[in-house]
């Protein structure tokens, strides 16, 4: 039986013999994640029902990220249940604001998750993970309960999209512009509840921050998971900078079933734009470059990462932001903050006119760190731009990979990183 | 299980930033979430339905974010059920597991804002009372029927694993 790379982690995770797309199964958890918006309603639930234990503490991680450092009393309220329930049941992974980052940038970082894991979060983004090849899924607090309890969740076995990038990307283009492309083909729904994988010369040839990036926006169009074969690139990552993650290398085998294959030639591609309301509105940004911009934001678990910031501050290098922008830039975790003040990328977005903000999720969502107001249009590195997400429901967000953010901020419109 | 209620009708892709927008994401009280229910597409949505109402839309309805707040929104603004012609995943599953009825039925176009339904649960019937038709909803799987029929994965949960 040939399978995916999906299936084998899939059936590695049961004790069935064999798996096929549409079947429900019942699969064990590597890693279950919650954070400070769904977290507390699992937790809620998982004392409701009257449960005392975790299935295993060393398997769960809280972090509170979305509206931290808490920006309302409310949402410090909120951010308290998850650091008691994480006291109560002795969980380690609790993550305090100073150590904290945004959740999907954070767990790869500090080597909780790796390749062959099955991972389940409690937001929409877990998808990130199948960066590192493993199968990794956003899930609600319901599930995120029953997965504290249990140690497992319920889930039906998707079919795979295989997506081939062929060729070299141009200068400017990034694994953002592939994932907003690739939207943009298939629509909001087109990979609804199936798993994506995506592969080519162009795929492993990807760095790491990229390939997060890639597989961090399959939800975006209704994949249940995205997914990259590891690699050389993958163990390189996974043994470095203090991480010692082991790990289990799944491949796709040849004749694996596909419910379709879609093939890129990467060479053609441009800096991509996804323009209000969807992200599948996707297209070339010489097509955006009359739109004026009140905001550029740059972070998140879609662009916050250190290869970001890198690409960020070559552009902004003794340049100044124009006096109409803001420009935002918020590392997604505390050590890519500090690795950005070390190599002086920091003081580059200082010296520009921008902001340089603790880790959160902050405005991504809409949280706090810098809301639009009515009529006022942001180009961000983030994931969605859904109508009112970054503010008020008249606002409009354009995505972005980090090189046209930085590069509009400057000009005060949607730019080309050539043009400055 | 029926219910009978008005229609209100809403387009592709409802996200669940519409259902409920992320300031009011610091609270999980059904009643405070339920008053907020689709403000940025209407604001006056829950001032204006009668308990017992039905969400109908069209596809990938509840994209976008994990968050279960759309659900407690949904229910705490005293909608009886959501039919759409799909619903994106995330959501999908969470209306299973916490026991927001939900029914996938392949064209909504013979519905309209306004119309009387009355919504049969466990035929999947739903008959249009303002036009006299009657719609067939997708019958759910076996294994997501005995999750609903538990109350809701918790409860199915304590069963399967024998817990407390």
């Amino acid at each position: 039986m040939a399978y995916t790379i999906t299936e084998k982690i899939l059936l590695a995770h049961t004790d069935k013999k064999t798996i096929a797309p549409g079947e429900f199964i019942y699969a064990k958890i590597d890693l279950a994640l919650g954070n400070d918006i769904t977290a507390p309603i699992a937790i809620q639930e998982f004392e409701a029902i009257g449960a005392k234990k975790v299935f295993d503490r060393r398997k769960i991680a809280l972090v509170p990220d979305h509206f931290t450092p808490a920006k309302d009393k409310k949402s410090a309220e909120q951010a308290k249940i998850l650091k008691n329930f994480a006291k109560k049941h002795k969980i380690s992974n609790y993550f305090e604001v100073g150590r904290v980052g945004v959740e999907h940038a954070l767990l790869p970082e500090i080597g909780l998750v790796g390749p062959g894991d099955l991972i389940i979060g409690a937001d929409s983004h877990t998808c990130t993970y199948g960066a590192l090849g493993a199968f990794s899924t956003g899930i609600g607090s319901t599930d995120l309960a029953a997965g504290f309890i249990t140690g497992c969740v319920w889930l039906k076995v998707p079919e795979t999209i295989k997506f081939v990038y062929n060729g070299k990307l141009k200068h400017w283009v990034g694994g953002k512009d592939l994932i907003l492309r690739t939207i943009g083909d298939i629509g909001v729904d087109g990979a609804l509840y199936m798993a994506m994988e995506f592969t080519g010369e162009a795929i492993k040839a990807l760095s790491m921050d990229d390939r997060f990036t890639m597989c961090n926006m399959a939800i975006e169009a209704g994949g249940k998971s995205g997914i990259i074969e590891p690699d050389a690139i993958t163990k390189k990552y996974i043994r470095s900078e203090g991480r010692n993650v082991k790990g289990v290398f799944y491949k796709s085998d040849e004749g694996a079933k596909y419910r379709k294959v879609i093939e890129y030639d990467v060479n053609k591609i441009e800096p991509q734009i996804s323009a209000p309301h969807l992200p599948s509105n996707s297209g070339p940004v010489s097509k955006f470059k009359k739109v004026n911009i009140d905001q550029s934001v740059i972070g998140s678990c879609t662009n916050g990462r250190i290869s970001d910031l890198r690409i960020a501050a070559g552009i902004l290098k003794g340049k100044k932001v124009n006096s109409r922008v803001r420009l935002i830039i918020i590392p997604a975790t505390q050590k890519i903050y500090s690795q950005a003040v070390k190599e002086g990328l920091a003081d580059i977005f200082l010296n520009a006119g921008g902001v340089f903000s603790t880790p959160s999720c902050g405005p991504c969502l809409g949280g706090h760190l810098g809301i639009l107001a009515s009529g006022e249009r942001a180009i961000a590195t983030t994931n969605r731009n859904f109508r009112g997400r970054m503010g008020h429901p008249d606002s409009e967000v354009y995505l972005s990979n980090p090189a046209v953010a930085a590069a509009s901020a400057i000009k005060g419109r949607i730019a080309h990183p050539e043009e400055v | 299980m029926k219910f009978k209620g008005k229609v209100w009708k809403f387009k592709d892709d409802v996200n669940t930033d519409e259902i409920i927008s992320a300031r009011y994401l610091n609270t999980i009280d059904p009643k405070e979430l339920g008053a907020h229910c689709m403000e940025d597409i209407d604001p006056e949505f829950s001032k204006k339905i009668s308990r017992g109402d039905v969400i109908v839309a069209g596809r990938n309805f509840g994209c976008g974010s994990s968050r279960e707040h759309a659900q407690i929104s949904i229910k705490g603004a005293g909608i009886s059920c959501v039919i759409a012609e799909s619903f994106a995943r995330i959501f999908l599953r969470n209306a299973i597991n916490m026991g927001l009825p939900i029914l996938e039925i392949k064209d909504i176009n013979g519905i309209k804002e306004g119309d009387y339904l009355e919504v049969d649960l466990n035929s999947g019937s739903v008959l249009n009372l303002t036009e006299h038709k009657e719609y067939k909803a997708k019958s759910l799987p076996k294994f997501i029927q005995e999750i609903i029929r538990a109350g809701g994965l918790l409860k199915w949960v304590k069963r399967r694993h024998k817990i407390m």
